[in-house]
């Protein structure tokens, strides 16, 4: 049986714990052996996107050092686990147990299809539910199709909420645009980021979504920041959140 | 030093890993090439006509009513005349316009983007007669509409100093405000006699 | 100096045409999508223009001097210049060898970038850009705001004013059709009156040592076959080997950039018109630099279909003069501080990274990938406010230790819900102009953690 670490983002440590508990929940309810090492702290992403790679590197070793002795790492955010696979190597090539790490770090959806090899969700989500296909898991870690590629389609995180008794996965007018979140862009170009996430709640509303569900909790901070200084009535959750409650199998 | 070995001197020093060219891509086949042209024409602003059994070009001009209508004809097919303009007697392109329409064969067709091929040589003795005219009519055997692309490209034949033109459809610009308008600078329409 | 960010500020304010400008080019998106949609090998034929691109670039000196070869050949006058400067020499010594006053020209984003234009106007040569939104544009005094579409910024009313007072054309007609028939007389004299045309250069083949130009108008086939002189202008990396390579970039190029299967007018000109001269430039301008730089040289594949702009959800909402730059958007990011990275320094952080360029890009550049690694440079050439370096480091020291991560993320739970709202939000928290700060929770995971049962 594979011991997995589990990787919580800082942001989502200090500011969505539920996040964290679901994600260990459903981990743990798969019956995996699932440890939470306590020196972590984050992947080093907010650096090393304002081209600080002096700052991001240390913070990137940490992570080998504290991650690389586990069979497979699991977090609830794209965008990290995007970090660890696609941009890691620049800092950690040739360093022991990276390119373990680098084939075995998973964000939590393409965890629970691919390797946990979840076929059945046995659960109740009676609501109306946007999908934020947030872009470093969609175009990074491509899981699902993005709406530029011809090939055939498919989206992991759909596959897992569409079982969900009572559930309705509306349709969005641009199913994948970005939210404007974009790490320091969010307030480096306040201006568009923010009619950017306007837009992509208006979208959602006018499709008739109740919840925007996603599997990166950074866009859905930005999206509800907006959504609550609007009174807004849409509510945003994490995938995990949203899962915690059924039984998969 | 001169900027031709300036540049060149440059680009050989830190030259990039040697690459291979990519395996030719097999290109869409379509069932109905005829029927895809058509509809790809159409879209485009332009207008099929499909000769009947007799395939006798003459009659199948005097049905459309801008060849009838118009008062300079300009044919480069042969046996078709041209009308009230004597091409020969034209030195300079500039002298072309005015010319309603130009009757013009195309080599072969292609079925993907309706695009006519018309090698250089055909069009004497100014290049510019299939964009001063008002109306295009281009003529393309039947036989002749490839599906793609690269099809297409396997046929033709480079010679030196030359020139060749895919047109598809008539002239036409989306500039202002994305609202497409037919019949920017060159041919107001395009009509392809398949024959 | 203002930078990308204030202007894109400035251009959303209006959030009515934001809105107008970005549905305008999500359409064009949308049609690419339909186009490419409907072509079952549309990735494979991305997939081998990204390998031809690629492989043409590891011999581009070869294919140039095999280009140069078979150019002179067909008759063509072949020039080389280093830079800008050269070139609009160059340009303007022909021209004037011929007593040219009078030149039309087709769309070239090079000579936009060479600022070729007002070269020629002050040595007192009249130049006419013939595509339509590209002289809208002109006779605004504008430079392009898209490389494509010219004047997608512009609405029909603006353009109906500006050939009302340019044109003569009736005072509050607006009508697309009216106003292009108005364009075509205009430009009509216009290219009778000419005694010279300049054309960009879609693709340049070596093989052939002919070039091809793509229009949807047919205005670079009249302006290069009416007069007797044609000069078409191309970047280096404008070469590719073979003939019948052109088929794998025009079946990407138009559905690319604005949803067409092919655009009206493809012309390859392998020689001059009867009687006639036809003379090449070829430049440098930088090009060749970026070719050693194995982070951004994909950039040199480029084909400006402009379909990367078209799909940039920050472009659609900024504008193209956001930019500051002939090319605009997500390539116009990586070649603009290619030229002047104090200058362009905003434009890579002009993005959320988000991915879609490079998703349409037809040679499969690596664009977010490149703006990201631009980010850097900037960095390290101190080209980055010293205030979001030093942020950054302090992050950097903050996010090493996970004490000091505890307390300061303690910290701030157990203190920013105390205070009142004054504090919290005001021009020192950007976040907070339009947006609320996530609410606090009283414990972290870590946290709760301790109470969650095995």
């Amino acid at each position: 049986m594979p011991n997995v670490g589990l990787f919580i983002p800082c942001y989502v440590d200090q500011l969505y714990p539920q996040v964290g508990i679901a994600t260990l929940r459903i981990l743990s309810r798969l019956g995996l052996d699932v440890e939470f090492p306590q020196e972590q702290t984050c992947c080093g992403q907010p650096m090393a996107n304002s081209g600080c790679d002096g700052a991001a590197r240390p913070v990137a070793e940490r992570f080998l050092e504290i991650f690389g002795k586990y069979d497979h790492v699991v977090s609830p955010s794209g965008s990290c686990v995007s970090m660890v696979r696609n941009h890691y190597d620049h800092w950690l090539h040739g360093k022991p147990r990276f390119e373990h790490l680098r084939g075995h770090t998973f964000e939590l959806c393409e965890y629970l299809t691919d390797i946990a090899k979840v076929v059945k969700v046995d659960g109740e989500f009676p609501h109306k539910v946007g999908l934020q296909m947030s872009c470093h898991g969609l175009r990074e870690l491509r899981l699902a199709r993005s709406s530029e590629q011809m090939i055939p389609p498919f989206n992991k995180v759909r596959q897992l909420l569409t079982q969900l008794r009572g559930i309705e996965v509306v349709e969005l007018s641009r199913p994948d645009e970005c939210c404007g979140f974009g790490g320091t862009f969010a307030v480096g170009e306040e201006a568009i980021s923010c009619l950017m996430g306007r837009d992509r709640i208006q979208d959602h509303a006018r499709a008739g979504a109740e919840v925007i569900a996603g599997f990166d909790m950074s866009c859905l901070m930005h999206l509800d920041g907006l959504i609550r200084r609007t009174n807004q009535p849409q509510r945003v959750m994490h995938v995990a959140e949203i899962l915690e409650k059924a039984t998969l199998s | 030093m001169s900027s031709r070995s300036a540049i060149l001197d440059s680009l050989r020093q830190n030259v990039p890993p040697a690459a291979p060219l990519p395996a030719p891509i097999d290109g869409i086949r379509f069932t109905d090439p005829i029927k895809q042209f058509e509809e790809t024409l159409t879209i485009a602003g332009g207008t099929l006509v499909r000769a009947t059994a007799q395939q006798d070009l003459a009659s199948e001009l005097a049905k459309l009513n801008l060849y009838a209508s118009a008062a300079k004809v300009a044919s480069l097919v042969p046996g078709i005349p041209s009308r009230n303009v004597d091409l020969n007697a034209i030195e300079d392109p500039h002298d072309l316009e005015g010319i309603d329409v130009a009757i013009i064969p195309g080599k072969f067709g292609v079925a993907e983007n309706a695009a006519v091929w018309i090698p250089g040589e055909t069009l004497t003795p100014h290049r510019a007669i299939f964009v001063i005219v008002q109306h295009l009519i281009l003529v393309v055997p039947a036989g002749q509409i490839v599906d793609n692309l690269h099809q297409a490209y396997e046929r033709i034949q480079w010679s030196p100093n030359s020139f060749g033109i895919f047109i598809s459809g008539p002239s036409k610009t989306a500039d202002i405000e994305q609202s497409l308008v037919i019949g920017a600078h060159g041919a107001r329409s395009c009509t392809v006699i398949l024959l | 100096m203002t930078g990308h960010a204030e202007k894109s500020a400035a251009f959303a304010a209006n959030e009515d045409r934001a809105h107008w400008h970005d549905q305008s080019l999500w359409f064009v998106r949308s049609k690419r999508d339909r186009q490419a949609s409907g072509i079952p090998e549309w990735e494979a034929l991305r997939e081998a223009a990204s390998a031809i691109k690629t492989h043409t670039l590891s011999r581009l000196a070869d294919y140039l001097e095999e280009f140069e070869r078979n150019a002179i050949a067909n008759g063509i006058q072949v020039h080389w210049a280093r830079d800008a400067a050269e070139h609009n020499a160059i340009v303007h010594q022909i021209l004037a060898s011929h007593g040219v006053t009078h030149l039309v020209k087709s769309k070239s984003m090079l000579t936009e970038e060479c600022h070729l234009n007002p070269y020629l106007e002050a040595r007192g040569i009249e130049v006419t850009d013939t595509d339509l939104g590209e002289r809208i544009v002109q006779l605004r005094k504008e430079p392009p705001s898209h490389i494509v579409m010219p004047a997608i910024h512009l609405k029909r009313e603006e353009i109906g004013e500006l050939f009302h007072i340019e044109l003569g054309t009736e005072k509050g007609a607006s009508d697309p059709k009216y106003l292009t028939e108005a364009a075509r007389g205009h430009l009509r004299g216009k290219f009778m009156g000419a005694q010279a045309g300049l054309t960009g250069v879609n693709f340049a083949v070596a093989e052939t040592g002919g070039i091809v130009v793509c229009t949807n108008e047919g205005n670079a086939d009249m302006g290069a076959s009416l007069p007797r002189l044609h000069i078409a202008c191309m970047g280096i990396e404008k070469l590719i080997p073979r003939a019948a390579h052109l088929s794998v970039f025009l079946r990407l190029l138009a559905r690319s950039g604005t949803g067409q299967p092919i655009t009206g007018y493809t012309s390859h000109f392998n020689g001059p018109v009867r009687g006639g001269e036809m003379h090449v430039v070829i430049v440098d301008n930088g090009r060749s630099r970026i070719l050693g730089q194995e982070a951004f040289r994909r950039s040199l594949g480029c084909i400006r279909c402009g379909a990367c702009m078209n799909t940039c959800p920050v472009y659609r909402r900024s504008g193209g003069y956001s930019y500051g730059y002939t090319v605009p958007g997500p390539i116009g990011s990586i070649l603009a501080p290619q030229r002047d990275p104090q200058k362009y320094a905003s434009l890579p952080f002009a993005s959320s990274l988000c991915g879609s360029c490079t998703d349409v890009c037809p040679v499969k550049i690596d664009l977010h990938h490149q703006l990201l690694a631009f980010r850097k440079v900037l960095v390290d050439l101190k080209a980055v406010p010293l205030q979001k370096r030093l942020c950054m480091a302090v992050m950097g020291f903050v996010l090493s230790r996970p004490s000091l991560y505890r307390m300061g993320g303690g910290l701030m739970r157990a203190i920013v819900p105390r205070l009142p709202r004054s504090l919290v939000y005001g021009p020192w928290n950007p976040w907070g102009i339009q947006r609320e700060i996530p609410l606090m929770p009283p414990q972290s995971f870590r946290d709760l953690i301790r109470k969650e049962p095995s």
